[in-house]
């Protein structure tokens, strides 16, 4: 080992205080914290403009629920393809680790699909970032602008996903080193998690 | 090292998940006040965060402080509620 090496050693600790299985994982832990914030201030914008405006559309009358409910039902799915993949991994099963990896990936994918289907659909119907023929002004600029945030977060996911699926096709992944996973694995339920409350308060409510 | 924990019963999430969803969109076709709707499907929406961060994200087996690290925007987002909320003029 380097002198600096000893050095930089001796001056910090090497265990993380909370997460003692890695600092990578303390690291996603204040970041989706960080980011939940912005979903949360997002979430709460919506709810005051809705509030405030005495002629905002029932969303479950313009906005399709049994579609969104089954993109609600996909999201669930993959969280429990993501869960399964780390538990093929701390078993050493690298073929489960894979197969379940995918599968949480297509989950993304499907999703980020509907979601256009949703968007065109909606778009044809008249309703725009800037108006639209169901009342309220703000309707659909606040529905773009919270679905399309978190679709960017979905996309994102894909995107890290598919490189910790490249990762584990090259056997990067073992029974004693799977952080990688499990810190991919939290950001993944992260937006699982934001999804089940837009569901709510953007679909439902 | 990874913190060892009994491995939860994932499937068994997913179903409560699944169940909590259908409910979900039984509770907007209810014939009741729309007040309590509102409290229905808000407690719901909660119940299902709460078990994808308690056994999926696996807070449940996490120390305590990373669950307030957790909580954190919880609380700062109803703080922002209490500060925005002289503001709305419904």
């Amino acid at each position: 080992m380097s002198e600096a090496a000893v050095m930089h050693a001796a001056v910090e600790p090497a265990e993380s205080p909370l997460t003692p299985e890695s600092w990578g994982k303390l690291g996603m832990w204040i970041f989706l914290a960080g980011d939940a914030m912005s979903f949360g201030g997002l979430i709460v914008g919506y709810g005051l403009l809705r509030y405030s405006s005495s002629n905002w559309p029932v969303p479950s009358h313009v906005l399709g629920i049994n579609l969104t409910a089954f993109m609600t039902f996909l999201l669930i799915c993959s969280s429990v393809t993501m869960v399964l993949s780390l538990s093929a991994i701390k078993r050493g099963d690298q073929s489960g680790l894979k197969k379940f990896l995918f599968l949480t990936v297509l989950g993304g994918v499907a999703f980020l699909g509907l979601q256009a289907y949703e968007w065109s659909h909606l778009i044809e119907r008249g309703l725009t970032i800037s108006g639209n023929p169901f009342g309220g002004a703000l309707f659909g600029a606040t529905f773009f602008v919270l679905t399309g945030f978190h679709g960017c977060h979905v996309f994102g996911g894909v995107v890290y996903l598919s490189c910790v699926l490249g990762q584990a096709l090259r056997g990067r992944f073992g029974e004693h080193h799977h952080n990688g996973v499990e810190i991919a694995g939290l950001y993944w339920h992260f937006v699982d998690l934001v999804w089940i409350l837009i569901f709510t308060f953007v679909y439902l409510l | 090292m990874a913190t060892a924990h009994k491995e939860p019963n994932y499937l068994g999430v997913f179903w409560w998940l699944l169940a909590l969803t259908i409910l979900e969109i039984a509770v907007i076709y209810m014939p009741v006040a729309r007040m309590i709707i509102v409290i229905l499907l808000i407690g719901l929406a909660l119940s299902k965060a709460s078990l994808v961060g308690l056994y999926f994200m696996h807070l449940k087996f996490e120390r305590f402080t990373l669950g307030l690290v957790a909580l954190t925007p919880l609380v700062l987002c109803l703080f922002l509620i209490l500060m925005i909320s002289p503001d709305i003029h419904p």
